[in-house]
């Protein structure tokens, strides 16, 4: 790699502030929370209190007498323009307001439409549901065996995903999806093995918790036709969603974003969409629906996951043979868990080079509320496995936890367990960095005392999501001036700036000049949706091929004008017209083969984030107190290198959240914490002290410039460098996330043999 | 039971009335009548800091700040901040380290940035943190807006 032919140029690779920079310190930028339309409805939602019921009667009768409120809408309204009520990215599984029954504690059944949000959540509290309970299951390992009580009569897979097919019609299952990869004889392998490895570790479901609470505004228009103006990360799916559920053409419906505050996978695919578009229908007038930070529990979570791990390995410390099986905590409705488990379920045997590999992925239905995309994609679920039982592995064997990964690195050329040859991969320029920025080969103070220090470190690899399609156009106008149209939604990490390098690297002009069009299905052309760190590498090569495009019509309209003005002023003799340079980006990809998940071309890239921490572990409290924290990602080229870094460390602190305190706390379904009072999040006091987001480059032959994605990297392996490092610190084994005071005080003192009591 | 009543205040420097029910928060008579949404409701509960504002020249939580008390105070929201055109000093610093990713959480990072900075011109780093631990970012863009509150003690 490094060889790639490519022109430095003057605006790829800045560290450019972002376009938006000044409406974002003063206030004015535009999110959808901020829209009022004249005649507004705000609606407020009823939500099931039992986790597993048939509904027997809904009373509204109390809710409509309230003053200000103007209906109140339960399924039934929902079946008199939706007969078939049932959406999803990967199965039609999931109601616009529960239908018979409801299958987690939160489920919208009823939304009360008013004229002011007092009224709506007045009158929201007095809808009065009768339910008949049913048999719950919580557990995803308990609700996968055969005698747990199950959730959906019949699976449905969406159709979208070819894969999902020969699920439909499946009965008396909670099993969504059974993925599996087979490389090899890992039978064999672990017979021969000198060492075998098996653990179990276990991860707690966390909450996106985006500051701008999810919001839609639909927007019914007389003619029929709908605009939905909603805080989306996919705004093409949710048009393609609503339209099948309407039974209209997709050009009856417009959906259109603004900037997001904070997105991190919860506002994907359909969220409030749908429910907001039929109470606008039924009402007929625009309708408002703005969850609280409280209802964002029970609207979309990470998926908590139980990883069974065993590991085979040789005299040298090679690993041989790794068997995974990994059940996925989907909660009630599938939502996207399905392509979770199969897409990052085949990613457990790590960045290293593992002859014989079993994988098995379950995903699995619960009476939780809904589990879906959280940065990384179900990544970090296993990389916390794969990379805690690394370093088990490395001092049994009496290695050096960063020479162990490098004697099992796979590296370019050799093939992943799927069988995908693995190009563009880094994985030894980034063990360097790491070793490089925390000093590995120098003496460390594990400390003396009660107060213990220790040091670890993690590496852990995606693939990134395949096969999906951007397009975009570039348009210039008659003055020469440029605008980027990409259904790319800048929801934080800077894809607007992003857009707009790449556009004038192409063009040749400065970024300041390049606007970038905001996401509006009538204007913007389709995007699969701004997700799993796509964005950078599919929609960056449309934006620079639209670009490219809009150049080339230029030169050949203009030859030899030396603007874009003069070019249009040549053709049209005035200011007038437009050129449209059109852009379209879809990898090539080989479908895994069902039975063993092998494929030759598995991914377009991948992405590979290695992390290392310092903590210092209070032993007679338990509480870790993470003290350096370094990040580094292999992202091809760096567009924009300063936004890298701030994902890079963002990534950081918010993974530390997921590893130290986060966790949704759960009695019989009900979320026991949910509200930022009790629902922690990282703060300034829980930066560490020494922070460090970094990264390597070594240009993708594929990527926009050489560049990869890189907004999910820096998440995958901050839990188990933490963990690894208090294990170098204190000699405990944790194998469930977070590490709170209280599990890892437990540790040291049985341990110590000293056990506390249970409480 | 609600009862309405007419609120007259100062609103980035200006004298305004609104009419607001007893159980409003300033927040919704500031996004209803003035159409000013710098000031934004997340956790609702005082807990994230980005429905900030100043009244009386102390940083309060709007979201839990109820309209009826605002009556004869001053009032300041990030939208009041910069002075004919020109952004104010901490904004600049703002934009010129970058100190926000989505930026929902920033209007309420600028504004507690002006309480620090008016009681500790010369903040440590230490009182950065502790100043600002009551104001939450997701994106975690932490370091770079205690670099951005750096350099607006600089500006100021």
């Amino acid at each position: 790699m490094g060889s790639l032919d490519f022109a430095r140029g003057r605006e790829v690779g800045r560290s450019l502030g972002r376009l938006e920079a000044a409406a974002k310190v003063d206030g004015t930028v535009e999110y959808i929370h901020n829209l009022r339309l004249p005649g507004m409805l705000h609606g407020r939602i009823h939500r099931s209190s039992i986790p597993h019921g048939r509904i027997v009667r809904i009373d509204t009768s109390a809710a409509l007498a309230v003053a200000g409120v103007h209906a109140v809408v339960t399924a039934d309204d929902v079946a008199r323009l939706v007969p078939d009520p049932y959406y999803g990215p990967a199965f039609h599984d999931q109601p616009i307001l529960a239908t018979g029954k409801v299958r987690h504690v939160g489920e919208p059944v009823a939304v009360v439409l008013a004229d002011n949000p007092h009224a709506a959540e007045e009158a929201a509290d007095l809808v009065a549901v009768e339910y008949e309970p049913l048999e719950a299951v919580f557990d995803e390992v308990a609700a996968a065996a055969p005698d747990a009580p199950v959730l959906h009569d019949e699976l449905r897979p969406a159709g979208m995903f070819t894969d999902l097919k020969h699920l439909a019609g499946r009965r008396d299952t909670n099993v969504a999806l059974d993925a599996r990869l087979r490389s090899g004889d890992v039978e064999q392998a672990f017979a021969e093995a000198e060492h075998v490895f098996e653990h179990t570790f276990r991860t707690g479901k966390v909450m996106h918790a985006a500051f701008e609470p999810m919001v839609t505004v639909a927007e019914p228009h007389a003619a029929g036709g709908l605009t939905i103006h909603t805080a989306s990360q996919s705004p093409s799916f949710v048009r393609s969603e609503i339209s099948r559920l309407l039974g209209w053409p997709e050009n009856r419906v417009r959906v259109r974003t603004a900037f997001l505050g904070g997105g991190f996978g919860a506002k994907l695919y359909i969220k409030l969409e749908a429910m907001a578009a039929v109470c606008a229908l039924l009402a007929r007038r625009p309708v408002r629906i703005a969850l609280s930070m409280d209802e964002q529990f029970y609207t979309i979570t990470k998926h908590g996951a139980t990883v069974r791990i065993k590991t085979g390995v040789a005299r040298d410390g090679r690993m041989t043979a790794r068997q995974v099986e990994t059940f996925w905590n989907g909660g009630a409705y599938a939502d996207i868990g399905p392509r979770v488990t199969q897409k990052s379920g085949f990613s457990a045997a790590g960045p290293y080079d593992i002859e014989h590999v079993a994988l098995d992925n379950y995903a699995v239905y619960t009476n939780e509320p809904p589990a879906g995309a959280l940065r990384g994609f179900g990544i970090s679920q296993l990389v916390w496995a794969y990379e805690r039982q690394a370093d088990v592995i490395a001092r049994t064997l009496g290695i050096d936890p960063l020479e162990f990964r490098r004697r099992n690195a796979l590296r370019n050329g050799r093939p992943h367990a799927t069988g995908t040859v693995v190009v563009g991969m880094e994985v030894d320029a980034v063990l360097d960095r790491l070793a490089e920025a925390m000093a590995w080969d120098k003496p460390f103070d594990r400390g003396t005392g009660t107060i213990r220090r220790g040091r670890g470190i993690g590496i852990g690899v995606k693939a990134c999501v395949s096969p999906t399609t951007s397009t975009a156009a570039v348009h210039i106008y008659g003055d020469g001036s440029c605008a980027v149209h990409c259904s790319t939604v800048d929801m934080g990490q800077g894809s607007d700036t992003t857009m707009a390098q790449i556009a004038a690297e192409v063009l040749g002009i400065p970024t300041t000049d390049v606007r970038v069009v905001h996401p509006d299905t009538d204007v913007t052309p389709y995007d699969m949706a701004t997700l799993g760190s796509r964005s950078t590498f599919h929609m960056g090569n449309a934006v620079r091929r639209a670009a490219e495009d809009a150049r080339a019509q230029i030169e050949r309209m203009a030859p030899g004008a030396t603007s874009f003005r003069d070019a249009m002023l040549a053709r049209f003799a005035m200011q007038a017209g437009t050129v449209v340079g059109f852009g379209s980006y879809a990898p090539s990809y080989q479908k895994p083969d069902p039975e063993t998940g092998l494929s030759a071309n598995i991914t377009p890239f991948w992405m590979l984030g290695g992390a290392g921490a310092e903590v210092e572990v209070d032993t007679e409290t338990g509480r870790i107190t993470v003290t350096k924290l370094v990040n580094v990602a292999d992202v091809g080229r760096a567009i924009n290198p300063a936004s890298v870094e701030r994902q890079l460390t963002g990534a950081a602190i918010m993974q530390l959240g997921f590893t130290l305190f986060e966790e949704m706390v759960f009695s019989d379904g009900q979320v026991l914490n949910a509200s930022l009072a009790d629902y922690k999040i990282p703060g300034f006091l829980d930066v560490p002290r020494e922070l460090t987001g970094t990264f390597v480059e070594a240009p993708h032959p594929e990527g926009p410039f050489g560049a990869k994605g890189v907004g999910e990297t820096g998440i995958f392996s901050p839990s188990p460098a933490i963990a690894n490092a208090l294990y170098d610190a204190t000699g405990v084994m944790l194998y469930d996330m977070p590490l709170t005071p209280e599990r890892v005080l437990r540790a040291i003192r049985e341990a110590g043999g000293r056990p506390l009591e249970q409480a | 039971m609600t009862h309405q009543r007419t609120l007259s205040f100062t609103l980035n420097g200006r004298p305004v009335t609104a009419t607001a029910r007893t159980h409003e928060t300033i927040l919704e008579v500031l996004q209803r009548d003035f159409g000013l949404f710098g000031a934004r409701e997340s956790c609702g509960q005082g807990l994230c800091g980005c429905c900030t504002l100043l009244v009386n020249g102390t940083a309060v939580s709007g979201c839990l700040y109820l309209a009826a008390f605002a009556d004869g105070a001053e009032l300041v929201t990030v939208e009041g901040l910069a002075r004919g055109g020109t952004q104010h000093p901490i904004q600049c610093a703002f934009v010129e380290k970058s100190g926000f990713q989505c930026g929902f959480c920033t209007p309420g990072m600028i504004l507690m940035t002006k309480e620090l900075l008016g009681r500790h011109p010369r903040p440590t780093d230490e009182q950065i943190r502790h100043y600002l631990s009551g104001n939450l970012c997701r994106c975690a863009t932490y370091p770079d807006i205690i670099e951005s509150v750096r350099r607006a003690a600089e500006l100021v």
